[in-house]
């Protein structure tokens, strides 16, 4: 097998694995819950005084089903995988009937919608912020160093409340909650795009900001030790010219952020959620909250589920371009190192 | 350490640091009155009358001055606490992987990885639902247990290079016993580096709490940064303008994160001069040594929870 194939079999058997075991820890936090979800959900619901005796066994038992609750442990886990993979996320418990999949499906797009701009946005920006710092030194090195340490410290939701604040409450420049204006709703249109864009530059910027300092941070040291290493002294001495070792030294300097772009993923996905709070931003991270007040565990397990594989399929992409573009990854596989 | 090495950058984040922590300890003494009393209405304005009023009042008359003192000294013990057990189980699963080796080392690290794959916020928004009612402790410990991945990777990369050394050769031929070893000839090659790993754990510790309170996970019965952060967002004071409710803890938690990512990035000038600046010290060759962990190092970042 020729060593990319190899490299490539690996990681997509590492994807299956973690995927599992996240699947299994979900599986078992959500029955850490005190009590047997169903029974609770069927008590919240009677305790309302809405629904006959007849409603309530229907309710009940379509969530014994759904749960399969009346099946040994593993086979419920094997109707829970089953249920995933088939993309049924189940029913939600405070606003039954409607179905999960429905709800997710109608936040999503806001929360992609702010989140995959920021991210490429900020990463490619504070990429070059950082090289850029590393390479001039000197006060504007200090200068964005210092700035970018600062920046990357601010909770995304601490910025998020203060850029609201100034640009919203105060100036009154752009709206200061929602995705979309009151009346209008969410079609194709160039109006309506028009509409939602005045909503969607405070979130993202809050998340842009706070993600360009992280990233410049990180390519700052990156390219500062690539600087002082053998390679870059030997072409100094050959009298090479300092713009064809800068794409040396950034070419290398890349490669680990790469990695922790995919890690930065992760970590943004938490921070983004807070920050649709803050701006009543209709995604994931709102329908999160409300669905935790409302002991809501079929939402809040979709919506965790979904992160997850989010991350994972990030992760998986990134060792894939890791494997294209770096050939060390792939003389390891084949042996010849 | 000699005083010549601490730059600037040090003195600053360390007087940062050592200002809030007098605010958490004494705070909650010069400001006699408590977070739960109430001495006014929604939202009173911030006046000079009483030492409380100072900062005005939160959406159920309570003191913000009270409620930031007490809330400060909860959100940095949640912050210690936490750092602690990760950093602990982070350094004590990591040490025994890399100097180990072999079928305990293949486990450990197979664990490391997947715990490393799964998104942390996931983890502690699932124990804390889980959890119903939340004393702080029990958030510190959600905290602590699920953020050591990072570290362990970190320092068993770290231990197995320093098990091929001549000094443990030496240490195992007189006879020291295993543990010693560990504790006596690996650990010290290790400090620097969990000191620093440990100043960003508790700050994605504080970070964390702040995160699942805003979520409406935070402590039950105690103010942090976090829960005022919470009903700050929950009664809209920003969209009224209650400049006083939601600013003080927003910028309290910042200057925490800031100083303690400051801390580190001290530390790691400190203990590793090629990032110390002027040209001519990054032109010299790359140093051996341990490199310490910053929020530039991707494996050393703490995923997930923070921010």
């Amino acid at each position: 097998m020729p060593p990319l194939a190899r490299y490539l079999l690996r990681r997509t058997l590492w994807l299956l694995v973690t995927f599992l075991a996240a699947m299994l820890l979900v599986f078992v936090l959500v029955r850490l819950v005190p009590g047997n979800p169903v029974d609770a959900i069927v008590a919240q619901m009677t305790r309302g005084g809405g629904g006959s005796g007849e409603q309530v066994e229907a309710i009940y038992d379509n969530y014994m089903r759904e749960f399969g609750l009346d099946q040994p442990i593993w086979q419920q886990f094997l109707v829970f995988v089953q249920n995933v993979l088939q993309g049924d996320l189940g029913t939600s418990f405070a606003q039954y009937p409607a179905s999960v999949n429905s709800m997710i499906a109608q936040a999503l797009p806001w929360s992609v919608a702010i989140q995959l701009p920021a991210i490429i946005v900020g990463w490619v920006v504070g990429n070059a912020l950082g090289a850029i710092a590393a390479f001039r030194g000197g006060w504007f090195d200090k200068g964005a160093f210092l700035g970018s340490i600062f920046a990357t410290s601010v909770p995304y939701y601490c910025l998020a409340i203060i850029l609201l604040f100034v640009v919203a409450v105060r100036m009154q420049a752009l709206p200061a909650g929602g995705g979309y204006s009151f009346g209008l709703s969410p079609e194709a249109t160039l109006a309506f795009f028009g509409d939602a864009i005045t909503y969607f530059w405070l979130p993202f910027w809050s998340l842009v900001v706070v993600f360009i300092g992280g990233q410049a941070v990180g390519m700052r040291s990156m390219a500062i030790y690539e600087l002082g290493s053998d390679y870059v002294n030997y072409a100094r001495g050959l009298g090479i010219s300092d713009n064809r070792i800068t794409r040396y030294i950034f070419r290398n300097a890349m490669l680990p952020q790469l990695t922790g772009l995919a890690l930065s993923i992760g970590a943004m996905i938490g921070g983004a959620l807070v920050t649709e709070l803050v701006f009543n931003y209709p995604g994931l991270g709102t329908l999160l909250f409300t669905a935790i007040s409302a002991n809501d565990y079929p939402v809040i397990q979709a919506i965790v589920l979904l992160i997850t594989i989010a991350v994972l399929v990030a992760n998986f992409l990134v060792d894939v371009l890791n494997g294209l573009i770096d050939p060390r990854i792939r003389a390891a596989q084949g042996g010849d190192r | 350490m000699r005083g010549a090495n601490l730059s600037p950058r040090f003195w600053v984040a360390s007087t940062m640091i050592v200002l809030l922590v007098l605010v958490a300890v004494l705070g909650p003494l010069v400001v006699a009155t408590g977070p739960r009393e109430v001495i006014g209405g929604l939202y009173d304005r911030p006046s000079t009358e009483s030492l409380a009023l100072v900062l005005g009042t939160d959406n159920q008359g309570q003191s913000v001055l009270a409620n930031l003192v007490h809330g400060l000294r909860t959100s940095l013990l949640v912050g210690l606490l936490a750092g602690a057990i990760a950093t602990v189980i982070g350094l004590v699963l990591g040490l025994i992987a890399g100097f180990q080796g072999g079928l305990v080392d293949d486990i450990i690290n197979a664990v490391t990885n997947i715990a490393l794959a799964i998104p942390t916020i996931v983890v502690i928004i699932l124990l804390g639902v889980a959890l119903g009612s939340r004393s702080s402790v029990a958030l510190a410990v959600i905290i602590g247990v699920t953020a050591w991945p990072w570290l362990a990777r970190a320092v068993r990369a770290q231990s197995s290079s320093i098990r091929a050394r001549e000094h443990i050769e030496v240490a195992r031929l007189s006879g020291a016993r295993w543990v010693s070893i560990l504790g006596w000839d690996v650990l010290p090659y290790l400090l620097s580096y969990v000191v620093m790993a440990f100043v960003l754990q508790c700050s994605g510790a504080i970070l964390a709490e702040a995160t699942l309170s805003l979520l409406g996970l935070g402590p039950s019965g105690s103010t942090s940064i976090g829960t005022m952060l919470y009903w700050a967002q929950v009664w809209g004071s920003v969209r009224v303008g209650a400049l006083w409710a939601f600013l003080p803890p927003t910028i309290v938690l910042t200057l925490i994160s800031f100083s303690l990512l400051l801390l580190n990035s001290a530390g790691d000038e400190l203990f590793n001069p090629r990032l110390r600046k002027g040209r001519r010290a990054r032109r010299r060759g790359r140093a051996e040594g341990l490199v310490t962990p910053t929020v530039a190092d991707p494996v050393a970042r703490p995923g997930g929870a923070a921010r």
